[in-house]
């Protein structure tokens, strides 16, 4: 029997690393990610779990320390948000040219400046083309499994690349929420054990970590290796969903679709705004409006062609961008990629930015209720008034 | 702790000949005589931050390390080696490893002086049983003789050229060794190469300590300093000799010379051999020297105090 119990994003996270055990944690605190350092502080006070934390004096610490423990052959879990994951952004890329298996727990938070501590997705954008696998959260409970899956993706051979796992800040980070949790034998034989490849700690073989591609030049083979663990990457992500799902009763896929069945026009959002925007959609539909929604959950590696065929058949597709790529006109980045992705597409639906949230302004219906609207219009005029929109923005405020 | 140079060339060899470093340089001639010393019933990891050492010592297919090896980024080999040490200690507790190991860094100055001193900082703060060597040319080389926080008042590098408004370097190094000791850390120490018996038996005791250990130590660089290669060992003794550069350690807190020159030079006599310093001998910049003997007086003195010599 799973647990089902009520607790905040946090500690939904701090449970699946409890049922992981890793062997090293490295963390640094920082809001909203905090409490589940600190909650995992207590599990590791308390003798509930083997692991050894590493109070390290920065998230740049935070990242290398959790290198040299996955190259000596560690399991290896951090997490962190905004300020944080930008002072890691250097060890990023070491951590996914190196293909070690780290997972990271990113609690979305806006990066300064002007300095804020509220949700929206700049900082996990930041990261996007850094070598790691991300997956967005809807709530608690897909913290929770994403977090436990992420292990599995993380560590599978035909990946090894690190996995970032996103969850809303305050939004879920913050939020009591219902969910259910996997006995602890079940999770940790889902887990499996971590046999690592080549670890520092084998006297009998010593091995060089992090050489230097000096005179003969392999870094570009290097790098199109490592491409190919995200090319590799969507099938492990599927089977490992699958077999989560016949262990939990909730598979998971790239996206979920929701009303896309006979859908004129969609939405697509990342994280927590599905849950808003799922209600608004039943709400929509009361009102004959046939608005459909996808909730993309893998957004690296990108699951274009996928994409592609679940959008084609709709009139009009509004994106939702909870960050800005300050790219000027070009929107925001889910925006720009899924327009690219629909670029060989002999049918293409029109499409619109809604960028949304930023710094932790609020989704109302009443919001996402003027998108369902203007791309309504859309759909029936086969017009689009405008390409990208800041929706709940206070226009008269913008000097 | 007595040791004979007939016992250490028994013991076991952890950086391989043919590494690309300059002929002459003085870091590698660091590294064997370190580790040397190090026990000879256990295995090592050892760290680079990004620097001569890493770039020379590991060009890919290649590696000149017989130890396991690390190199993640410039300013982290502090964070990077606790890191494997704190592996080592969750997988040992958890009964898949049985093998013993030590855990060793070699930083440049740059990477440990400057942009890898918050790292260090951290890790002794946190106790990690490793030992960071710095092995000490005062400039970064690596990227072409810039300056670092470790480059002595008066030296010229790249980023620190002499002109009509310019000295070279405008301000004086700081004490880094006196700062890692200020960690209250079991073991620090100052050394060079010129002595390879001190450095020995500060090794030893670096690597027996059960906490951090620190040793700074002095390897002269030609390329960056404008000297021929073959009097890197001269130069270091130089150091020494003038008191730019003396030998002590700080063991649980106490202070001792390890070695006392017979005399004290005149730092005139280290600054003359290179070519880093050789604008300072031009009349436009008399008295700088003097600038620099008053500085290294006023630390030899302060470091005598230390260790209750005064
Ligand atoms: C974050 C970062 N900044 C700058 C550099 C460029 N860089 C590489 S090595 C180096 C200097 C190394 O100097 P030092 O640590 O003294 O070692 P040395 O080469 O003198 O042995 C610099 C500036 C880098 N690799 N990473
Ligand atoms: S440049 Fe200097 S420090 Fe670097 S390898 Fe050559 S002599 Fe050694
Ligand atoms: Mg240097």
């Amino acid at each position: 029997m799973q647990r089902t119990v009520a607790v905040v994003g946090t500690d939904a996270v701090a449970e699946a690393m409890r049922q992981i055990n890793p062997d090293v944690v490295p963390a640094y605190p920082i809001t909203p990610q905090t409490a589940i350092v600190e909650t995992f502080s207590e599990m590791v006070a308390d003798g509930k779990v083997e692991s050894l934390l590493i109070n390290v004096e920065s998230e740049h610490s935070a990242m290398s320390a959790g290198i040299g423990a996955a190259a000596a052959g560690g399991r290896v879990m951090t997490a962190t948000s905004s300020q944080g994951l930008a002072l890691m952004w250097e060890m990023l890329y070491i951590a996914s040219g190196l293909r070690l298996p780290i997972v990271l727990a990113n609690v979305n938070r806006s990066l300064s400046a002007p300095i804020n501590i509220h949700c929206d997705h700049s900082d996990s954008m930041g990261a996007r083309d850094s070598g790691w696998i991300q997956l967005f959260s809807e709530n608690g409970q897909e913290a929770y499994d994403n977090t436990l899956q992420a292990v599995r993706i993380a560590e599978h051979p035909e990946v090894k690349l690190p996995v970032m796992v996103l969850l809303d800040g305050f939004i879920i980070s913050h939020s009591v929420d219902r969910m259910d949790f996997l006995e602890d034998e079940k999770a940790k034989k889902f887990v499996g054990e971590y046999v690592p490849e080549n670890p520092l700690l084998d006297a009998k073989n010593p091995v060089t970590w992090g050489a230097f591609d000096g005179l003969y030049g392999h870094y570009f083979e290097f790098k199109r290796a490592q491409q190919q663990g995200m090319l590799n990457a969507p099938a492990v992500i599927k089977m490992v969903g699958e077999e989560y799902g016949k262990i939990s009763g909730r598979p998971y896929g790239f996206f979920e679709e929701y009303q896309m069945e006979d859908a004129e026009f969609a939405v697509v959002a990342l994280g927590s705004a599905a849950g808003t925007i799922r209600e608004a959609v039943d709400n929509a539909r009361c009102a004959d409006m046939k608005v459909g929604m996808i909730k993309l959950r893998m957004y690296r590696p990108f699951p274009a062609a996928e994409l592609v065929q679940a959008l084609s058949r709709v009139k009009a597709v509004g994106i939702f961008d909870r960050s800005d790529t300050f790219a000027g006109a070009m929107g925001g980045p889910v925006f720009v990629e899924i327009r690219s992705a629909f670029y060989e597409s002999a049918v293409k639906p029109l499409m619109s930015n809604y960028i949304y949230g930023l710094g932790g302004r609020d989704l109302s219906f009443g919001l996402i209720e003027k998108a369902f609207s203007e791309l309504d219009d859309a759909a029936r005029t086969g017009v689009v008034k405008e390409k990208v929109n800041y929706l709940g923005l206070r226009e008269g405020e913008v000097e | 702790m007595a040791v004979k140079l007939k016992d250490l060339t028994k013991n076991k060899e952890w950086l391989t000949g043919g590494h690309r470093m300059c002929a002459g340089c003085g870091a590698p001639t660091a590294v064997r005589q370190i580790l040397l010393a190090a026990p000879q019933d256990t295995n090592l990891v050892v760290c680079n931050p990004t620097g001569c050492m890493e770039v020379s010592t590991t060009i890919y297919p290649y590696t000149s390390w017989r130890a396991s090896y690390i190199h993640s980024a410039f300013e982290n080999a502090a964070a990077t080696i606790c890191g494997v040490e704190t592996a080592y200690n969750a997988l040992k507790k958890r009964g898949k490893i049985e093998d013993d190991y030590h855990f060793v860094a070699f930083g440049g100055d740059g990477g440990t002086y400057d942009i890898g001193f918050q790292a260090l900082s951290g890790a002794l703060e946190r106790g990690h049983r490793m030992l960071y060597v710095c092995y000490n040319n005062e400039a970064y080389m690596n990227t072409g003789i810039q300056r670092s926080g470790a480059t002595p008042y008066g030296a010229w590098s790249t980023t620190s050229p002499f002109g009509s408004e310019s000295i070279g370097k405008a301000q004086n190094r700081k004490d880094l060794t006196a700062i890692v000791a200020a960690h209250n850390i079991p073991y620090a120490a100052q050394a060079s190469i010129h002595n390879w018996r001190d450095v020995a038996q500060k090794a030893q005791k670096a690597f027996a300590v059960q906490g951090p250990s620190f040793i700074n130590i002095m390897a002269p660089c030609h390329r960056g300093w404008r000297y021929p290669m073959e009097r890197t060992v001269e130069l270091a003794k130089l150091a020494f000799e003038t008191c730019i550069w003396p030998l002590y350690e700080v063991e649980e807190g106490g202070w001792k010379l390890t070695a006392k020159p017979r005399q004290k030079k005149p730092v005139e006599e280290f600054l003359k051999t290179q070519g880093r310093f050789r604008h300072l001998f031009t009349p436009e910049n008399e008295g700088q020297i003097q600038v620099i003997q008053d500085f290294v007086d006023r630390e030899w003195e302060t470091l005598l105090k230390r260790c209750g010599e005064a």
